[in-house]
């Protein structure tokens, strides 16, 4: 089995913006929270069937981090992969396609989207690009053999999926809750092997479709209006503020 | 410079989604005095193409076929294959909804195209467009532009502006076969268990009335019902209300659950965490109803109530009935 997996800001941080960019100044780091459901699915479905976990991750050389938090998780090897500079998300997908058509695989499992650029592209594009089926917000997977029974998520409707691997499936939240790595994981972790390739060894070359004009800090300014009075007088006074005033009835 | 623009327009428990309707604005704005068609993969409601041709598409294209019943991708994407032979799309845009965020990102994969998701704006200014996204669960903005190839876009739900309707608005309907057997599809739809909280759709919901851990039993909830109900609003939750088993996960409004953008949004008792926010921030008008004054959820609302939501909520209600009778 794959893993696409990246590293992301751990969303409660308070992000600041340098130069037109986001800052990475003692912000912590985190395993994309969607990424890492799969990556603990897909640890779930080795130990259960068999199988070897690998972790592909295309990302800057702090990402290590994340994959090692991986390996000790119980994945079995992972690649980490240059990122092309300016890459969009159809350079992404094209640079980890490539790392995983160089392995075998029967599953390839990645989160539905990363909390940070939120674009929920990636990991469906691969499944185009390896030429395999897929199913996208999956909130439960099982495994028989080569079929595979999937429960997706399609904005509160429950769709049972089946289908034969070869087959990507992304995560949506709550698909496996993750294990904290343990003691003897971090331990072995230590020895598994990071592979590092770069675009050019992969033999991709796929300039981005799309470019940034802009990034700015969101434009979070309310001022709080807090009622007082009793629970009645408030309520009244809130209704009438709200035709009146907001004008949202 | 003019494009011919494609909707991909979505239909939801037999209606038209409002967000194909705004997608048809912003295609007609895209389209800069290029054609604006749209399509309907599977079964489209009787009155679809006129509403579609009445807020703008000079064409709709009806796709038929067994293997559209139920949502697939690669029945859709070869749905899609027919209607862009027929029509040649410069752009295509989709809602940013559970299936268009599924569908857009295969389909800019196999025209090799970039796209941009989650749509909250978009400007045209001669031959350049701009699209506005959100990132870092909504603390920051971002726009961007395609450089090359077809333009694929996601728009986010009550965001972009819909067009006013024009009964007078001529249009052509075509309609085309997919002769897809549904037995040859990879990804075979099972079953669909339908929740059985049906009502008011929360990610396209004009009001929101939502609930945190202060509602502290799924009966919590009932207040909230009712003042929706009264509202015509959805009814959502924060994560820890989903956790604590109040509600259905299908209810989440959060950075891991739906992202909202309702003109009015009631949160009662939450507290307001980031991950919440994310999926809320962009409301309208915010209105906070919690015990704790230092509710970080304050910090985000235009109007506070500082109170006990068991009984502030049914006095909104009756006040709402009140104004609304």
């Amino acid at each position: 089995m794959l893993v696409l997996l990246k590293q992301t800001f751990d969303t409660d941080t308070k992000i600041v913006l340098k130069d037109g960019r986001i800052s990475e100044d003692g912000i912590t780091m985190v395993i994309n929270p969607y990424d890492e459901y799969a990556l603990e699915q897909a640890i779930r479905l080795k130990e259960a069937g068999g199988g070897t976990v690998i972790v592909v991750c295309a990302g800057p050389a702090r990402s290590e981090e994340a994959l090692r938090k991986a390996l000790a998780m119980g994945a079995d090897e992972a690649v980490l992969i240059d990122p092309p500079a300016d890459g969009d998300e159809y350079t992404l997908a094209r640079v980890l396609a490539a790392a995983c058509k160089a392995r075998p695989f029967d599953l390839v499992l990645g989160g539905n989207l990363s909390v940070d650029n939120g674009a929920s592209q990636v990991a469906i594009r691969v499944a185009h690009e390896l030429g395999i089926p897929y199913v996208g917000a999956a909130t439960k997977v099982e495994v028989n053999g080569g079929s595979v029974r999937v429960e997706r998520d399609a904005e509160g409707d429950v769709e049972v999926i089946t289908a034969a691997a070869p087959l990507l499936i992304t995560a949506q939240q709550g698909l496996a809750e993750p294990r904290l790595p343990s003691l003897p994981g971090i331990m072995k972790a230590k020895k598994k092997p990071i592979a590092r390739q770069t675009p050019a060894d992969l033999g991709v070359d796929a300039p981005a479709r799309t470019e940034v004009v802009d990034l700015k800090a969101a434009d979070s300014s309310r001022q709080t209006k807090m009622l007082a009075g009793s629970a009645a007088e408030q309520a009244t006074q809130l209704v009438h503020l709200l035709r009146e005033e907001a004008k949202v009835v | 410079m003019s494009r011919n623009v494609l909707v991909v327009a979505e239909v939801r428990s037999g209606a038209l989604r409002p967000v194909a309707l705004e997608a048809i604005g912003a295609a007609s704005l895209l389209a800069q005095g290029g054609s604006v068609a749209a399509a309907i993969l599977g079964d489209a409601p009787t009155d679809a193409a006129s509403q579609l041709i009445a807020a703008g598409a000079g064409q709709v294209i009806l796709v038929a076929g067994e293997s559209l019943t139920d949502y697939t991708p690669e029945a859709y994407l070869a749905a899609l294959d027919k209607v862009l032979a027929e029509f040649k799309a410069d752009a295509v845009l989709f809602g940013h909804t559970a299936t268009g965020r599924d569908l857009a990102p295969a389909l800019a994969a196999k025209l090799e195209a970039g796209a941009v998701t989650d749509v909250t704006a978009l400007e045209v200014d001669g031959d350049r467009a701009v699209f506005t996204r959100p990132i870092y669960a909504g603390k920051a903005v971002t726009r961007r532009v395609f450089k090359q190839g077809t333009i694929v876009a996601t728009l986010r739900p009550n965001n972009l502006p819909a067009p006013a309707q024009d009964a007078t608005r001529q249009g052509e309907v075509k309609r085309l076969n997919l002769d897809l057997a549904k037995t040859s599809l990879r990804t075979v739809v099972a079953e669909v268990i339908r929740k059985a909280a049906a009502g008011v759709d929360l990610t396209a919901a004009k009001v929101v009335v939502a609930g945190g851990r202060g509602v502290k039993s799924a009966d919590g909830f009932k207040p909230l019902q009712e003042l929706a109900g009264v509202l015509g609003a959805a009814v959502g939750a924060s994560r820890a209300a989903c956790d604590a088993g109040y509600c259905d996960y299908s209810w989440q409004v959060g950075q891991t659950g739906k992202t909202v953008t309702p003109d009015l949004y009631i949160a009662c008792g939450i507290s307001g965490a980031i991950q919440h926010v994310a999926g809320m921030s962009s409301s309208k008008v915010v209105v906070a109803i919690n015990k704790d004054p230092e509710a970080p959820i304050f910090k985000v609302a235009d109007y506070g109530i500082v109170g006990d939501l068991f009984e502030v909520v049914p006095l909104l209600t009756q006040e709402f009935k009140k104004l609304l009778a």
